[in-house]
Formats: structure tokens, sequence, C-alpha cells
């Protein structure tokens, strides 16, 4: 039965990957969006695309029966779920079914029964695979701390707690079970015992109509945040090392996957310890996010075979070899040094140079780029703060990192704040490159200094002058007289040009003078000006000559260097004081929903006292007051929708 | 299109001296340009500063568009007078959102910011530059008023003043007024006559008469807030347009202002595909000598200051004393007349006076640099008809309207500075190198001129003629004649604009020429009466 067209029910990356393939095959495509994604890459690129009114994904990306009926009204014939959203949703795969489309998935009973955490665990233990041996909640002892409480529904790290004081474990058990009931509609929670430095390792497991299963190679998922994968490599360093280990774990995750009749592509996840013994955490019934490395290093292109398997097709006769190294890491808006803050805004401009989009083989660059967003692409609150996924794939694991690290350096992201620092610093780190990754690897590092700028000091100094002097040349093309004369000309000289910039570690004031021999700036001897465009600026500082690249939106000012990338923001030389805000103003630090408001106009409030509650990208916020004082102004209520820095309330001090 | 070649050395000897000595007099002027900056001096600038307020200078640079040139004009008004180089006073031209406007600023470092005959002098020379070109002007106010010890070199004249501001006004050139603090009696007509005024809060303080004198007057007792406070002018008299919260505030004001004028220059705009020039402008350095005695080639100073180098003289074989021909500069059309080898004959005035008619023909501004010592002299000459011919390049270049500058290079003596359009035949702009020297004529000339009178005088009256003192008198009046002819104090008396690093010639050119096509450029209908 030929699929001709595939609608992809998901959004982003994936639902662009899932194109990509079909594209390639001459499959039609259907793209599915909610309001807020009306201008996103993927609705672009599919043949046809259908919009899911709403905003929140209850309305939309989480609705079967609209699902249903776009591929109806599209004529797909297929649907394609990616991963998150609806592709581990049993009834949903069985809702496709009975409305005469093709399912590019696994069986429903199949999802079903991996979909429960405690019954596939003892599926998986009476099929021989080893398994972390469940605990009851109520009876954990002391000596079996520290324990992990886990959604048996759940996935994405929510509704997990670990514990490792017996006395913590009650309340542990109650906001677990409260989390997974709002994430996942079943609050059942089990525990099991934690493996404080474990290794994520799982194996990509592909099974066809016909009894052929192939574990088609392992993954390392080490590095986490949170519960969130943000490295992922293949091979294993630790399978590499330990003899005889990967024909082990292949045949777990084959006697895993044969166990629930397994069909098309899947992924068993193991917990491992530095012996290589490990333990059955899950499958994941659907295509994951890091199967990109997996094809890289088999030139296997997974998303063709689950449409082959779909299709009905046998796998082919061998399973493919693998080789090389593929290394995987996931860009997010997020702020590493602010607990992982989320960031929503413009992202004006992600360019990485020379990749390759969805590509099997990352040709000469070495770098694959599964991106979900395009320049000018706006990252809202409404859904995972990850922008796009780059690969790197290299003979040797080393040569993986570095190259990935040099692209992610010199990549060009501009107006949101990412993890691409973070990733850098990741991928050149002495235990990353030994291959000594496990889940703690941050705190074992230190998230301070990993999370620090690749920029450091001096380098936002000559960004700052980099940007001023770019600046000049933006003013001088503006002009509209004298354009043409130099820049800044005096004949009689007073005093320097000012510029004044903000970066995230402060206000760096640029005085410098343009003369006939170059610049001088104050507070800087020594550095010359070799060039100078709007887009780019070549200094001269301490004998090394370095070119800026200098792209400006707005306010912000984005410079990138070889030294490191620094977003600035160009101070206004005039403030109209209509628009400066009243002392003690306290403005939305992110756009959101006001949820709960604790005081009124009048009230008295003590410093630090929360006034009111903020959700933005799935989290509270608490807005407080700043000093001792009286909330002099409340300019919203409950439910209010506020964009960032929108004044949410005045608190005026009492001194 | 005729690119110049140049035939300078710059690895000579010569070239190395001139250069040297060139160097050495911008470093006297910078000196000089640093003492006008300086305003009062350390001490009133610190109470300036502690007062919270903005330099006269730092105004002017906060107003103007970032990174945009500013030519500052007369910096060294009163130069060699008892007052401070720079006259208590800013004035130039700067781009305030996009809009070319003459600004004038207060340096109330200088004695309170009070006007002194020389600042009454730039002021008038600012107020005629916005007139002649239809510039907007801006007036940075702060000031103590007339310097009372000369107010009557200040108070009849002065009135000018007020006159030019309305006048402007009414000739469509808007005016602005950003009171920073005193602007009382008189100095309050400033704001009076101005279209727009902002006033800062708490500072500013504009009134005919203060406390003391309403109390001498009528016996009524008042404030300086009640009688002439920004709050005060912004919502009882409504004297303020607008109330700035502070200095910053009322700059960002006065450049709202200038934003909405909506304004539009009257002259054909500049062709802006032109080259750089082919010849280095740093080489202009070691072009002319010290000695004006030894001419120079204008068209190796031509070559770095037109577009392309590129220069289609006109008559280049009649008269070639002076360089007559048509280039562009940063754009703009320009015919150039300048010396060659210093005397003006018979041919040379008839070219000029050709020349300039020529320019006004085709509405071309024109450009005089001066080297010339003047209109020959000798019984040849003046048999030839040398006065009607020169008296017909006066007359060209008095009756011609296309817009003239003149750069004084070197020498610029006698009816030669008439002929290439002097100060007092009102070029929009004149400029001069720090190697100028302009006089009736030379020193020695002067000298040996009196010494062949008085020699004269004495031998009708049968005296005896001292030769000690003849050399004495010779030695005197050389030095007078030669300190009178420098361009510090032809700058001082407010004779040009401004001197000029010879490096600057074309970025000056440009400024003013961009500045002059903000009024029309037309030429003359008709000129007097050419003698034949």
């Amino acid at each position: 039965m030929a699929i001709t067209s595939v609608l992809v029910a998901n959004r982003g990356e994936i639902a662009r990957r899932v194109i990509s393939t079909c594209r390639r095959l001459g499959i039609g495509t259907v793209a599915v969006f909610s309001d807020a994604d009306a201008d996103a890459p993927h609705v672009r690129e599919a043949d046809a695309a259908v919009r899911l009114p709403g905003v929140s994904p209850a309305e939309t990306y989480l609705r079967p029966e609209l699902l249903i009926k776009a591929a109806a009204g599209a004529g797909a014939d297929a649907i394609h779920p990616g991963y998150g959203f609806l592709s581990e949703n049993a009834g949903f795969a069985e809702q496709v079914a009975g409305a005469g489309l093709t399912w590019i998935g696994p069986p429903a009973k199949a999802i079903a029964t991996m979909g429960s955490k405690i019954e596939s665990k003892r599926l998986m233990a009476d099929a021989g695979v080893p398994v972390l041996a469940e605990l009851d909640p109520d009876e954990i002892t002391e000596d079996q701390l520290p324990v992990l409480v886990k959604a048996s529904a759940g996935g994405g790290g929510r509704g997990m707690r670990v514990v490792r004081e017996l006395d913590e474990l009650g309340a542990a058990l109650i906001s677990a079970r409260a989390e997974a009931a709002s994430a996942f509609g079943e609050e059942t929670v089990f525990c099991e015992r934690f493996l404080a430095t474990g290794r994520h390792i799982e194996v990509q497991v592909m099974a066809d109509a016909h009894g052929a299963v192939w574990a088609v190679g392992e993954r390392e998922c080490s590095i986490q945040r949170r519960h969130q994968k943000v490295v992922e490599e293949a091979p294993s360093p630790l399978v590499e090392r330990v003899d005889g280990m990967r024909e082990r774990l292949f045949d777990a995750a084959v006697r895993a996957a044969s166990a629930v009749g397994y069909q098309g592509a899947g992924t068993v996840e193991f917990l491992a310890d530095e012996r290589g013994e490990f333990f059955f955490l899950e499958m994941n019934t659907r295509l994951q996010v890091e199967h990109p490395v997996t094809e890289l290093t088999t030139g296997t292109d997974l998303v063709a075979l689950q449409i082959a398997v779909a299709e009905g097709a046998p796998l082919p006769a061998e399973r493919p070899e693998s080789r090389g190294h593929a290394i995987e890491v996931r860009l997010y808006a997020e702020d590493p040094a602010q607990e992982w803050q989320p960031q929503s805004g413009t992202l004006h401009t992600v360019e990485l140079a020379n990749t390759v989009q969805f590509g099997l083989s990352t040709q000469d660059s070495g770098i694959r780029l599964d991106s979900g967003v395009d320049n000018g692409s706006v990252v809202s609150v409404h859904y995972d703060p990850m922008l796009a996924k780059v690969i790197a794939w290299a003979p040797e694991r080393t040569a993986a990192a570095r190259s990935l690290a040099g692209a992610l350096a010199a990549a060009k992201i501009h107006g949101v704040v990412t993890n691409r620092d973070l990733l850098v610093r990741v991928l050149r780190h002495p235990a990353f490159l030994a291959g000594d990754t496990d889940t703690a690897f941050f705190d074992r590092h230190g998230l301070d200094t990993l999370s620090e700028p690749l920029a450091d000091a001096e380098t936002e100094s000559l960004a700052a002058l980099a940007a001023a002097l770019a600046d000049a040349e933006r003013n001088r093309a503006a002009a509209r007289v004298n354009g043409r004369l130099p820049s800044g000309w005096r004949n009689v000289v007073s005093q320097p040009q000012v510029k004044v910039y903000d970066s995230a570690s402060g206000t760096h004031e640029v005085r410098y003078l343009l003369g006939r021999s170059g610049v001088t700036v104050e507070g800087r001897d020594g550095v010359r000006l070799v060039e100078s465009t709007m887009d780019s600026v070549a200094l001269e500082a301490g004998g090394v000559l370095r070119r800026f690249e200098v792209r400006r939106y707005g306010a912000l000012v984005c410079v990138d260097s070889p030294l490191g990338p620094v977003a600035l923001t160009a101070v206004e030389r005039f403030t109209d004081p209509s628009a400066v805000l009243a002392e003690g103003s306290l403005v939305a630090p992110m756009p959101g929903t006001v949820i709960r408001v604790a005081v009124a106009e009048g009230d008295e409030v003590t410093e630090n006292q929360p006034l009111l509650w903020l959700e933005a990208m799935k989290m509270e916020h608490a807005v407080r007051a700043p000093a001792d004082g009286v909330v002099a102004e409340l300019g919203v209520s409950a439910g209010a929708q506020v964009e960032l820095g929108a004044v949410l309330a005045v608190v005026t001090p009492t001194s | 299109m005729t690119q110049l070649k140049s035939t300078v050395d710059t690895g000579s000897d010569e070239f190395a001296a001139n250069r040297d000595a060139m160097l050495g007099k911008l470093t006297e002027i910078e000196g000089e340009h640093a003492k006008a900056v300086a305003g009062g001096g350390e001490k009133y600038v610190t109470r300036h500063r502690d007062r919270g307020k903005l330099l006269a200078r730092e105004r002017v640079e906060l107003l103007v568009d970032e990174d945009s040139p500013f030519l500052e004009l007369s910096p060294l008004a009163g130069w060699g007078s008892d007052y401070k180089v720079g006259a208590s006073m800013v004035t130039g031209i700067g781009v305030v959102e996009g809009v070319e406007c003459v600004i004038t600023a207060s340096d109330p470092t200088v004695k309170g910011g009070s006007m002194n005959p020389w600042s009454v002098k730039k002021g008038f020379r600012a107020a005629d530059i916005a007139a002649q070109n239809r510039l907007p002007s801006i007036n940075l106010v702060e000031s103590g008023g007339a310097d009372l010890p000369t107010q009557k070199e200040i108070f009849i004249p002065g009135g000018r003043t007020f006159r030019d501001l309305t006048r402007s006004s009414a000739a469509k050139i808007p005016t602005v007024a950003l009171v920073f603090g005193n602007s009382t009696a008189g100095g309050a007509y400033l704001p009076g006559m101005s279209d727009y005024v902002v006033m800062v809060k708490e500072r500013a303080k504009v009134f005919l008469g203060g406390p003391p004198l309403v109390k001498m007057a009528t016996g009524e007792e008042s404030d300086d807030e009640s009688l002439g406070g920004a709050e005060m002018h912004a919502r009882t008299s409504g004297l303020a347009d607008y109330l700035a919260v502070d200095e910053k505030d009322a700059i960002r004001l006065g450049r709202s202002i200038v934003k909405r004028l909506n304004w539009r220059k009257h002259g054909p705009a500049p062709e802006l595909s032109y080259d750089e020039p082919m010849h280095d402008p740093e080489d202009l350095l070691g072009i002319v000598p010290p000695d004006l005695k030894t001419p120079f080639d204008p068209r190796e100073v031509i070559a770095r200051v037109v577009d392309g180098s590129d220069f289609d003289e006109f008559k280049p074989l009649y008269g070639n004393s002076l360089v007559t021909g048509w280039a562009t500069v940063h754009g703009y059309p320009v015919g150039i007349l300048a010396n060659a080898r210093g005397v003006l004959f018979s041919e040379e005035s008839q070219k000029a006076a050709q020349f300039i008619q020529l320019a006004n023909q085709t509405d071309t501004p024109l450009i005089f640099l001066h080297n010339t010592t003047g209109y020959m002299v000798g019984k040849d000459y003046e048999q030839g008809g040398i006065i009607k011919h020169g008296a017909m390049m006066i007359n060209a270049v008095s009756n011609s309207t296309v817009p003239h500058i003149s750069i004084l290079m070197g020498a610029s003596y006698g009816a030669g500075h008439y002929g290439m359009c002097g100060r007092a035949y009102d070029p929009r702009f004149l400029f001069a190198w720090p190697s100028a020297k302009s006089a009736v004529m030379g020193p020695q000339q002067l000298a040996g001129v009196l010494s062949i009178v008085a020699r004269a005088a004495a031998q009708s009256r049968g005296q005896d003629y001292s030769e000690e003192n003849d050399k004495a008198m010779r030695s005197m009046v050389e030095n007078q004649i030669e300190a009178e002819s420098l361009p510090m104090f032809l700058s001082g008396m407010l004779y040009d604009d401004g001197i000029i690093d010879p490096r600057d010639t074309r970025t000056v050119l440009g400024m003013s020429l961009s500045t002059i096509h903000n009024g029309p450029i037309k030429g003359a209908d008709g000129f007097g009466v050419f003698r034949m």
C-alpha cells in the first residue's frame, strides 16, 4: 500500500525533517500549524498546510480528531507523528488506522504496553532484559536511598523526583503525582534505585512486519540537564571501551522489541554503570530527537525506513554497518546561567556556515543541521525552546567534537539567548574529550564555569569598540547630507564621539576619535583600525589583527569574532522623560500570563514578598517586592497576558 | 575629463622643509584652538560642571548627529584682543537630524557667557551665514548679556541680533532657542524672537528685569522663578514652547523640533558617485613654500582637492598666471580660479572676468584659491590698461551671484585680494591656510615705499635723511605689517571664517558647498558696465 502523501502531525525541526525525506522520496507533504506557527518554516516547506485554530498544544497539536480531519481534507493517506505531542499516544494510533490512514509508527498495542513504565518493566524482566527492581514507595528503606520517583506515564523528566533522605519521600511522591496528573492525566508513580552517576545508553531498533528486528546502533546521551538530553553521540564511549557490551546491549534491545511485537523505529533506553552493567529504563515508541547521530554513523535514513515499514515492506537483508563517530547537540533558547530559564523573542539570525540540512552525509563540512527555525523566526513561550540540532560526523570522536565546537562557536545566533556557549565548553572539556560523560556532568564540572560566556571581558570591550565603529559607518551611510565626508570630522577638536552599549556583564562607554591617523580610543592604547564597514570591523589589538562581524537589529548589536559572540544593546543618546519608569516599577521579566495576584493597591508589603505570579514557558515566576513599601499601582489582574517589560505593579518604598 | 598629473617630489629636501614649516604653523594654531576650547579655564569649567551643566561644546556635540562632521566658525575670534580667544561663544555648522544648521552657543565659563564686541561680530557672521545660505539656526543660550564696560561697542550694533532672528523667520528659515540658563534683559529677546523656544526646568531664567530692578522700578517684591522661570514661561507666559527636564532633554527637544521642520534644500543635489582625488591630500603640507616669494603650481593643490583629480582647464594658454577651470568637489560642480605666479596682468584679469561670467551663465559656484601679490604695476602695464582690466575682474566678482568660496593659500595682497573675492566681496565662506598672508602689500614693499616717500620728503625739505633711523623704521614697519598680515591676526579680526589644515581643504569645501546648496544657486542676469 504505497503512501502518496504524509501529514506530519508535528511542528518545528522534526516536521521539517520528515518533510525533507518525503520530498526526496517523491511523497507529498501536509503540514499542520497552530496560530503561533502560521509563519513557521515547516508550514512554508510543506506542499499543503492546515490550520489548527488556537495556540496551546491542547488546542492544536494534541487534537487527534482535528489532525485526522486535516489529513482527509488535504488528501494525505498517512500520518507521521514526529516525536512528542501524540507520537506515543496509542489511542491516536488506533484512530488513524480507524480512519483508513496509514500510521507511520509502531502498533498501538506496543505503544500502550511500553507507555506504562510499570507494566513494561515487568514484561522486560520476563523477556530476559535486565531491569532495575521496582521499589514499593511505601516500603523504601534507608539503605535503598537514593531513589528515583517516576511517573508511570511520564517522559521528558516531568513527574520525576530524586529522593536522598527518607523524610523527603512523602512530599516528593505528592508533588510527582500532581505533576504527572497535570502533564499526562495519570498520577501513578513508582520508585527505583537512583544511579547518581549513571550513563544513559540507548539502542535504536528498527523492526518490520515480517519479523525482522535490527539493533541499528547505540547512542549515549549521558549529558543531561534536568533529565533533558543536551549532548548525544554514537557510538557510546562507554560501549566502545567495555568488551562485549555492545553485543549484550543489542541482544537486550532486540529482545525488548520482540517482546512487544514491535514494528518501525523505536529506542530502548538503558542506564549503565562504568563497568558496563546496564538496566532497562524504558522504550520510546517513536523516532527520537537524537536519531541523526545514528543516521550519520550508519548512512541510513530512518524516516525513509519508517515509511517503508509502514507500507509493509521488509527491511533490507543487511543491517547497516556503523562507521566513524557522530555527536549531536541541542541548541536551546535558554539561559543556563539563569537556572536554564527558557528565552523567547525574535531570532533575527541563525547561521551556521556550510552545513547540510537534514542530510544523511555531512560531506566536506562535517556538520548537519536539523533546524526548526529560520532568520526572523519568533521563539514563542508556547512550545519547547529547542531551536535546532547541530550534528557533526568525523572518523574519530575527538575530531567530531572539535569540528562541532568550532561550528557552534562560529555560528551567528542573534536575538535570543541560547545555550550555545555552554555546548561549546562541554565539547571542548577534557573530561568530555576523554569520554568521561555521565548524567552528573554539569554538577561534577560546575555549571558556573561551563555556562560562562565564551567571550571574556576583554573581548566584550573590543566588541563594544567594533560595534561603535560599525555604527559610525552606519550613521555615515544613512546621513542625508555630507555622507561621504570623514566620520566625526572637526576642524577644532574638543572631545571624542561617545557611544554606550549595555551587555549582560555591564555598561561599555566607547569614547573614540577618528582622524587622519586612524582611531584613538580613550582608555585603550595600541589599537589600530585596519578597516571598517557597517557590517565588519578589522581591529589590531596587542599586535593581533582580528575581524569582528557586526549586525544590528534595532537596539540589539551582535558582534561575532573568533574570540566569541557578544550581544550588546545600544543605549540611546536621549531618553524621553515620559518613557522613564516610575521608581519601584516592577516589569514583566518575560512575556506570559498573570496567574495569581496576592496584593491590592494600597497594601503594605515587605521586601521580597511575592506580589503576583506570572506563568511563562510552563514555569511559574514570582514577582516580588523590591523593598518594604506600599503598592502604589497595580496594573494587572489574574488572567492578563503581558508583554516583556510591561509594568505589572509599582511599589513605593517606605523610607 | 582631464586627470591632473603631479610632479611633486615628496622625497625632496625642499618638500620636507616646506612640510616641517607648515606643521610648525599648524601646531601653533592648534595651541590657539586649544585656548578657545579651554574656555574660561579649569576653575570656571569645574564650577560649571559642578552645577551639573554641560560645557558649550558638549552641548553642541550632543546636538549634532552622531559621527557627522561639524565645521566650527571663527574659532579664533578676538585673538590678539583683551578678550579670551573664541570670544566666549561657539558658532558653527552642524547637521541636526539630517538638516544643516547654524549653531550658536554661548560659553558660560568665560565671564558667564557675556558678549564682548568680538562675540557680537562673531554672532553677526554666523547670522550672515544662516541668512545667505538659508540655514535654520539653533541658539544654545546661557549668557550674562552684554559686557557692560564695552557696551558702547555692543548696545547699538547689537540690536541687529534680534532683527536677524525675525527676518530669518520671515524668510521661512526657522530659528530655535534652547535656553539653558540666564537670558535676561536684552538677552530675553533671543528666545523672544525665535520661532521655537525650549527652556530647561529650574535653570532657564528669562526676564526683562530681575527682582532688584523690579523692586526699584515699581516696589514689587518678586523672585527669579516667578519673573522668568522655565515652568512659568511654559505654563503661564507661553514664551517657552517646551519644558525640558534637564539640559540633555532640552537638546533632545531641540533635535525633535528640527526633525519636524520638513526641511528641503533649494540647491541641486550633488552627484554621489564621485572618486576621491588620485593624489594624496597629505602632500599639501609640502607644496606651499614658507617664503611666499617662491611660486607654486596651484594645479598641485587642485589635484588634491577635486573629485578624481579631474580638472578641465579653461584658456590654459592665455593669461597663464591665473589658472581657471571646471571640476567637482564632493559631487558639486565648481569653477576654480587659482593664482599661479602671484601677479595678475591684463590677460589674467580679462580671463577671470570671462570665466566668472561663464560660471554665472551655468549657475556654477566658484572657488578662489588665493596666492597673489596683486595687479602688475609699471608704465607698460598702466598704458596697457591694467586698471580697467582689473576693474573688469572686480566688476565680475562683485556682481556675480553664484556662491563664492575663497581659500587663502598664500599671499593675498593689494587689489588682488579684491579681484580674487576677498572678505569685502562677500564670499559665502573664506578660509585661510596657516601659510596665508594678507595686507595692502608685502611688509618689505610697504616699508620700502614708506622709506622712499620719507626720503623724498626729507630731500624736499632739504633735511638730512638718517640711514640708521630709516633702517629702524623699516624694520619696525616690516614687523608690524608682517604680524598684521598673519592668519591668526586676520582670523582674530573675523576677516576669515577660520584657519584650516590644508589637508582638510577638500572636507571644508565639501561642507561649505553642501551648506550653500540649502539656498538656490543662481547666476547673475547682468553685470556692471565693463570698461572696454
